[in-house]
C-alpha cells in the first residue's frame, strides 16, 4: 500500500530541495510550504551559550509527510518551535507558505500560528475545563469567526476524527487516544498549511499509537502537509521522508525506505 | 477576541471556581455594600431634614420673623449667641404694622411657645409645649383636626380659655376618654378642650405631637414669655416664591424702621425660611458624603488588592492554558483582554452583589432603627462603575504578565 501511495504523492528530491534552499533571500514558490536557509538558534543559559541549531536547511513541498528525528539535545525541539512560529531564529531565513516568518514580531507570529499551523502535542494540551467542542473551537475564536460557524466547523472536525459522539465530554472523560484525536481535530479546524506534531504518540500505548498514526496516514493521503517530530525511529518510519538531526545540524534527509533499511526496520 | 466572547469565558471560569470567585469578590462586595448603605442613610437623613424636620417646623413658601433663628444646628460662634441674646424682643405691637405692610396673596399668623405643666383630673400633671396663636396658624401649618373643632374668630379675639390638643396629649391627660369638652388646667387656670389635631409625625423617633394650642390672647401668654405683650414669631406665607421675597423685603423695611436701625447696620431680627434653615444641612451633608465614601473606599482598595493577588495566582496556575492559547493564535491583546475582562467581571459581580446587600442593609436599618434610609440612584451607578473600575485596575498588572509570557516556556509548565 505504501508503494502505491508514493507514486501518487509527490516527494521532493534532494536535488530539488538544494535548488530552493540555495536561492537565499528569494521567496520560494508557493509549492514549497517550508523553506529554512541557514537557520541558527542560540540560547543564553546563565552565561553559557547553547548552540541549539547551527545552520539548518530544510525544504518541504506541499503534501509531504516528513518526520524530524533525533536524540534529545539534537535541536529537534528548537527546530519544531521555529517551524511552529513559537520562536524565531537568531540567524537565517524561514519561509512559511511564501511568507518570511523569521523577522516577524509577536502578534504577526500569533496570526501565522493561527492561520498556517496546526499543533499536536505529546501531552495533548487540551484546556481541561473546556469540552472537546470548545477546545476545537478555540483556534476559530482567535481567527474571529462567528460562533455559529465555529460550532459547525468544530463539529465537522470532530466527526472527521470519529469523535462526533463525544463532543460535550471534557478531556478527563476521554481516553488518551480520544484526547489526541480531539487535539488533531483542533489542529485541523482552521485548515492550516501544515500539521505540526511534537511526539504525538509519546504519551500513548503502542496500540493507540498505531491508531493515531493511521489518522496521520489518512490525513497525508488527503494531501495535508504533515511534519512530525519524534525520537522513536519506528514512529518516524510512518512518514515518507525522515530528517535526522544531530548536534544542531541535519545528519540525513532521506526517503523512508532508505531510513528504514539503514536501521534494519521492517514495516 | 470579541468582548462578549471574553465576558462569556470569564463567567465560565467564575462558574467553575465558585467558592474561590466568591472570596475574591467579597472585598469589593463589602466595600460597595457599605458605600450604598452609608450613602442611602445620608440621603435619607437629607430627605428627612428637608421634608420632615424643617418641613414640619417651617411651612412651604413661608418665613418666620423672629428675634433669632429657631433652628440652630451645626457649630455656633459664642459671639453670635451673645449678639442673639442682646437682640430686642418682638412685641404684639409689631404685629399690626408688619401685617399691614404685607403684599396681596399672603397669609399671616403669630405664635409664642413655652413649656408648661398641664393637669387634668384623670392623670398626673404632664409636661407639654403650649403654643399661643393668632391669625391663620392652622392654615399655614396645614394642620387639620381629627376631633372637635378649631378656634372661632371670637375665641381668638376674646382670648377665651379654650384648648386644642396634640394627639399625644389626649392619651397623656385623658387616658381612654373623649377629651372634648373636658377641663385641662395650665398654670392653675382651667381651659376647655374643644379639638384634637392630626398627627405631625416624628423625627428621629421624637414625637411632634406633645403640645397644646390656645388663643394667644388667653391667659396662657403669661406663661410663654417674660412680658405678656411679647410674642415669639410672626409667620408669613406667600402663594409663591416671588411674593415671598417681596413680603420679606417689606417686613424687613418695617422692622428696621421700628427698631431705628441705621443704613449699613445688620438686621437685629431674623426671617427664617426653610431654605435658610437647611443651609447648615447642606454643609454637613457634604462632609458626610466625603466620609461616607472615603471609608468604604478603604474596603474597595483592600478588595482591589485581593483581586490583583488572586489574578496573579490565576495567571501562575493557568500558565499552561496561556501557552496553549498563544500556540493556537491568541495575540497579546487577546490574553490581556481575557484576564482584564475576567477581573472586571468578577469585580462587577461583586459590586452588583454589594449593591443588593447594601440596599437590603439600608432598608433593614430604616426598618429597625430611627435612622432613615433612601437609596440614591447615583450611588448604584457609582457602585457599578467603581466595581468595574477596581476590576480593570487590579486586572491590568496580572493580565500584562500573562500576555507577556513566552509561549514555549508557558507550554512547558506542568
Amino acid at each position: 500500500m505504501s508503494q502505491h501511495l508514493e507514486e501518487e504523492v509527490p516527494l521532493s528530491t534532494t536535488a530539488e530541495r538544494k535548488i530552493i534552499v540555495d536561492q537565499a533571500g528569494a521567496a520560494p514558490s508557493k509549492e514549497w510550504v517550508i523553506v529554512t536557509r541557514g537557520v541558527k538558534r542560540e540560547y543564553d543559559m546563565g552565561g553559557e551559550i547553547v548552540r541549539a541549531l547551527r545552520g539548518v536547511d530544510i525544504a518541504v513541498r506541499r503534501n509531504e509527510y516528513v518526520a524530524i528525528m533525533g536524540p534529545s539535545g539534537s535541536g529537534k525541539s528548537t527546530l519544531m518551535n521555529i517551524i511552529g512560529c513559537l520562536d524565531t531564529p537568531n540567524e537565517g531565513e524561514y519561509w512559511l507558505n511564501g511568507q518570511l516568518v523569521s523577522t516577524m514580531k509577536d502578534d504577526e507570529l500569533a496570526r501565522v500560528r493561527n492561520k498556517e499551523i496546526g499543533f499536536v502535542f505529546q501531552t495533548f494540551n487540551l484546556l481541561p475545563r473546556a469540552t472537546a467542542l470548545a477546545n476545537v473551537e478555540l483556534p476559530l475564536v482567535y481567527a474571529g469567526i462567528s460562533s455559529n460557524e465555529r460550532r459547525e466547523r468544530a463539529m465537522e472536525a470532530l466527526e472527521a476524527v470519529q469523535l462526533g459522539e463525544r463532543v460535550h465530554h471534557r478531556p478527563n472523560e476521554l481516553s488518551g487516544g480520544q484526547r489526541q484525536r480531539v487535539a488533531i481535530a483542533r489542529a485541523l479546524v482552521n485548515r492550516p498549511s501544515i500539521l505540526l506534531a511534537d511526539e504525538p504518540t509519546g504519551n500513548l500505548d503502542s496500540k493507540t499509537s498505531e491508531e493515531i498514526m493511521r489518522v496521520f496516514e489518512g490525513l497525508a493521503e488527503t494531501g495535508q502537509t504533515v511534519i512530525m517530530v519524534t525520537h522513536e525511529p519506528d514512529i518516524a518510519a510512518h512518514a515518507r521522508r525522515v530528517v535526522v538531526l544531530r548536534d544542531g545540524t541535519i545528519e540525513s534527509d532521506e526517503r523512508r525506505e532508505v531510513f528504514t533499511e539503514k536501521l534494519g526496520l521492517t514495516l | 477576541m470579541p468582548f462578549l466572547e471574553a465576558v462569556r469565558l470569564a463567567l465560565q471560569t467564575i462558574r467553575v471556581q465558585k467558592l474561590k470567585s466568591f472570596f475574591t469578590l467579597a472585598g469589593v462586595c463589602i466595600g460597595v455594600m457599605f458605600l450604598i448603605t452609608v450613602v442611602s442613610i445620608i440621603e435619607g437623613m437629607g430627605r428627612y431634614m428637608k421634608e420632615d424636620l424643617v418641613g414640619k417646623i417651617i411651612a412651604v413658601n413661608s418665613f418666620e420673623l423672629r428675634r433669632r433663628p429657631n433652628i440652630n444646628m451645626g457649630e455656633m460662634d459664642p459671639s453670635v449667641w451673645e449678639e442673639y441674646r442682646r437682640r430686642r424682643r418682638l412685641y404684639v405691637s409689631d404685629l399690626l404694622p408688619v401685617v399691614e405692610a404685607l403684599p396681596e396673596g399672603t397669609k399671616w399668623a403669630q405664635e409664642s411657645e413655652g413649656g408648661v405643666q398641664a393637669t387634668s383630673q384623670y392623670a398626673r400633671p404632664r409636661s407639654t409645649t403650649a403654643i399661643g396663636i393668632d391669625g391663620d396658624w392652622f392654615g399655614i401649618k396645614q394642620l387639620g383636626m381629627t376631633d372637635g373643632r378649631a378656634f372661632t374668630e371670637q375665641e381668638m379675639a376674646q382670648g377665651e380659655n379654650v384648648l386644642i390638643l396634640g394627639p399625644d396629649m389626649v392619651d397623656r391627660a385623658f387616658p381612654g376618654l373623649d377629651p372634648i369638652g373636658r377641663e385641662l388646667r395650665i398654670g392653675g387656670i382651667p381651659y376647655r378642650v374643644i379639638g384634637v389635631t392630626e398627627s405631625r409625625g416624628s423625627v428621629f423617633g421624637i414625637s411632634f405631637d406633645n403640645f397644646v394650642i390656645a388663643p394667644w390672647r388667653s391667659p396662657i401668654r403669661r406663661l410663654l414669655n417674660p412680658e405678656p405683650q411679647m410674642i415669639d414669631a410672626v409667620i408669613v406665607q406667600a402663594e409663591n416664591q416671588t411674593v415671598l421675597i417681596e413680603a420679606q423685603e417689606r417686613v424687613r423695611a418695617v422692622m428696621r424702621t421700628r427698631h431705628k436701625l441705621r443704613p449699613g447696620t445688620g438686621d437685629d431680627f431674623s426671617m427664617e425660611t426653610s431654605a435658610s434653615a437647611l443651609e447648615f444641612w447642606d454643609k454637613i451633608e457634604g462632609y458626610l458624603v466625603i466620609a461616607g465614601v472615603a471609608l468604604p473606599a478603604i474596603g474597595l482598595v483592600v478588595g482591589a488588592i485581593v483581586i490583583m493577588n488572586i489574578m496573579l495566582v490565576a495567571v501562575a496556575e493557568r500558565t499552561r492554558e496561556i501557552g496553549i492559547r498563544k500556540a493556537l493564535g491568541a495575540k497579546r491583546r487577546d490574553i490581556l483582554a481575557q484576564f482584564i475582562v475576567e477581573s472586571a467581571t468578577l469585580s462587577t459581580l461583586g459590586a452588583i452583589l454589594g449593591i443588593a446587600l447594601g440596599i437590603a442593609l439600608a432598608q433593614a436599618i430604616a426598618a429597625l432603627t430611627p435612622l432613615p434610609a433612601s437609596v440614591a440612584p447615583w450611588s448604584i451607578v457609582v457602585g457599578v462603575l467603581v466595581g468595574g473600575g477596581v476590576g480593570i485596575i487590579s486586572g491590568v498588572y496580572p493580565a500584562s504578565r500573562a500576555s507577556l509570557l513566552d509561549p514555549i516556556t508557558a507550554l512547558r509548565q506542568e
